[in-house]
């Protein structure tokens, strides 16, 4: 009687929370569906009827659309491999002894606090101005040509910039890991002779493998949303146009609703296949 | 001898993470000391790192020009109010959740973590849409309900694994006292849920506060938090590199300084308790 009581009394506490959550979901992806198999051009005719897959088909033959896919994977891609193996190297350095630990960890973490805005600005402006920039000084110092940055290497810079933003996340992550393994394995296989690349290959990654998995994960699925990045340097210019920033373009600056919507539904269906890996891993967890 | 290996390794390692940190660090560290610059020896060649006029002025100038204080202000209402909201929602779910979990728990934990990946970029023009049918683009009410609801899904996983850290036989034991429901809530709940609580909001404070898709894409002038002041300034226009920092100081030194607090609770909320 008195679970069957409480049984109920959490149904309806989990009930605000599940309610506002499926109507998030449900509403404006129910509409993108909706407007995705329309014509639909608000400045010019608006609604103008049921176009079937149309946008799905001009989406992805869009000019636009394979160099947007290629700009993606660039900057995921780049971001993963630099924030993953910097973010080992560093986590097994700060896991040493050393004097100042703590604040030499604030200082690794902070730029995971700045503001994608701030950080976007002040990298574009105080480091890569090509006149100004303090790499443009560095540049002439050594007798060099100024490097237009954001035009000239757009994409490898946004790399750079998501880097620095993300390099923090990655370590902190994988130094939580590096901090629960097992130091008298270590020591065993030191005594047994194994050199430290054989510690680190055959002891140490294997324990990070998970860690690694789930900031790969994550940062994917943020990864592939990165949006004031790239609309404060470049503002889609120069190739730096990913995916999400072409769907935004369509929706809001050529105002196509129809064909943003269609690729708003393509970048959902990627989003959960990645997705779907990470819940795999973050389900078995809750079991244990 | 051996103890002097030690020390020299000690030695190194310490040379090497301050240099990295540091390194790491410097981006944020010459924005600082930037905002202290005049507008001249802010772009000086060659750079000067120290030893300049330090002067307040580019600080007030912000001010003044931009009313920087309602930015500020808008900033913590939508960080406050979206989290405070989260979590008046998200209590009682992950409470039930934690205590009185059934066979579908685990489910919809998972399935609320599948809304958080939902991308922005997808459902923006139908958000857009009801924003301006309800009145409220360039409101700070929109966009606190807003950033309250992308948040959720980490606010109830944060709150769920701190909860479940609670042992379940000091509730039976109230329950056997005879506590009621809410009495059981009031008196042994919360005393034991606070420090979990305080890290969740604390991490989604800072989260809101950083949001940068919604924030730019559903106010203008009038409730734009500071994510998208400091975009107002990527215009030719605003190149003052001095103002400019001392703009981004601003909006980021609150941050930093709650960050400090919340290294350990960042791990547990970004990565919904995989990894602890």
């Amino acid at each position: 009687m008195a679970t069957q009581h409480s049984r109920s009394a959490a149904r309806m506490m989990m009930a605000p929370a599940v309610i506002l959550l499926l109507g998030w979901m449900l509403v404006p992806l129910t509409m993108t569906l909706w407007f995705s198999f329309r014509k639909y051009l608000p400045l010019r005719g608006g609604d103008q009827g049921w176009v079937g897959f149309d946008n799905y088909v001009r989406f992805v033959s869009s000019s636009s659309f394979w160099p947007a896919v290629q700009t993606s994977l660039i900057i995921v891609g780049g971001v993963l491999v630099i924030t993953v193996v910097f973010g080992i190297l560093l986590a097994l350095l700060l896991d040493q002894p050393m004097w100042g630990q703590g604040v030499v960890r604030i200082l690794v973490i902070a730029p995971f606090f700045v503001m994608p805005t701030v950080s976007a600005l002040v990298w574009k402006n105080i480091f890569m101005d090509p006149v100004n920039g303090l790499f443009a000084h560095l540049w002439k110092f050594f007798g060099a040509t100024p490097v237009e940055w954001l035009s000239q290497a757009s994409v490898q810079s946004i790399v750079m910039i998501v880097s620095w933003q993300w390099l923090p996340f990655a370590t902190l992550i994988l130094l939580t890991a590096v901090q629960s393994l097992d130091g008298e394995q270590l020591e065993a296989s030191e005594m047994d002779g194994a050199k430290p690349l054989q510690r680190f290959f055959y002891i140490i990654l294997p324990h990070l493998a998970r860690a690694i998995t789930i900031v790969v994960l994550i940062q994917t699925i943020f990864l592939l949303a990165i949006f004031a990045e790239i609309f404060v340097t470049t503002g889609g210019a120069f190739g730096t146009k990913t995916l999400s920033y072409l769907i935004f373009q369509r929706v809001l600056e050529s105002q196509n609703i129809g064909l943003g919507s269609a690729g708003g539904i393509y970048a959902v269906i990627l989003a959960n296949i990645v997705a779907i890996f990470l819940m795999r891993i973050v389900g078995k967890n809750l079991d244990a | 001898m051996a103890r002097s290996v030690t020390t020299n390794r000690k030695i190194i390692n310490t040379a090497a993470a301050w240099a990295i940190g540091l390194l790491i660090f410097f981006p944020i560290l010459w924005t600082i000391l930037t905002s202290f610059k005049t507008e001249a020896q802010a772009i000086n060649d060659p750079p000067i790192f120290l030893f300049f006029d330090w002067t307040l002025e580019n600080y007030s100038v912000v001010q003044e020009r931009s009313n920087y204080a309602r930015f500020l202000w808008n900033s913590i209402f939508i960080a406050g109010g979206s989290t405070i909201l989260g979590l008046i929602v998200a209590i009682p779910a992950a409470w039930s959740m934690a205590f009185v979990p059934s066979k579908r728990t685990k489910d919809i934990l998972l399935w609320m973590l599948s809304t958080k990946m939902l991308p922005a970029v997808g459902v923006l023009y139908p958000i857009y849409l009801i924003f301006i049918k309800l009145g409220l683009l360039d409101s700070v009410v929109g966009l606190t309900v807003v950033l309250m609801l992308i948040n959720l899904p980490i606010i109830v996983w944060m709150l769920y694994t701190y909860f479940r850290e609670i042992p379940g036989e000091i509730l039976e034991a109230a329950r056997m006292d005879g506590a009621s429901l809410r009495s059981e809530i009031l008196y042994v709940l919360t005393p034991m849920a606070i420090p979990g609580i305080a890290s969740t909001l604390l991490l989604n404070f800072i989260l809101a506060w950083n949001e940068a898709f919604w924030t730019l894409n559903l106010t203008a002038a009038k409730a734009a938090p500071l994510t998208a002041f400091i975009a107002s300034y990527s215009s030719p226009e605003g190149l003052f590199y001095a103002k400019l920092s001392a703009a981004s100081t601003m909006a980021i030194a609150p941050i930093l300084i709650l960050g400090w607090f919340s290294q350990k609770q960042l791990v547990r909320g970004l990565t919904f308790g995989a990894v602890k």
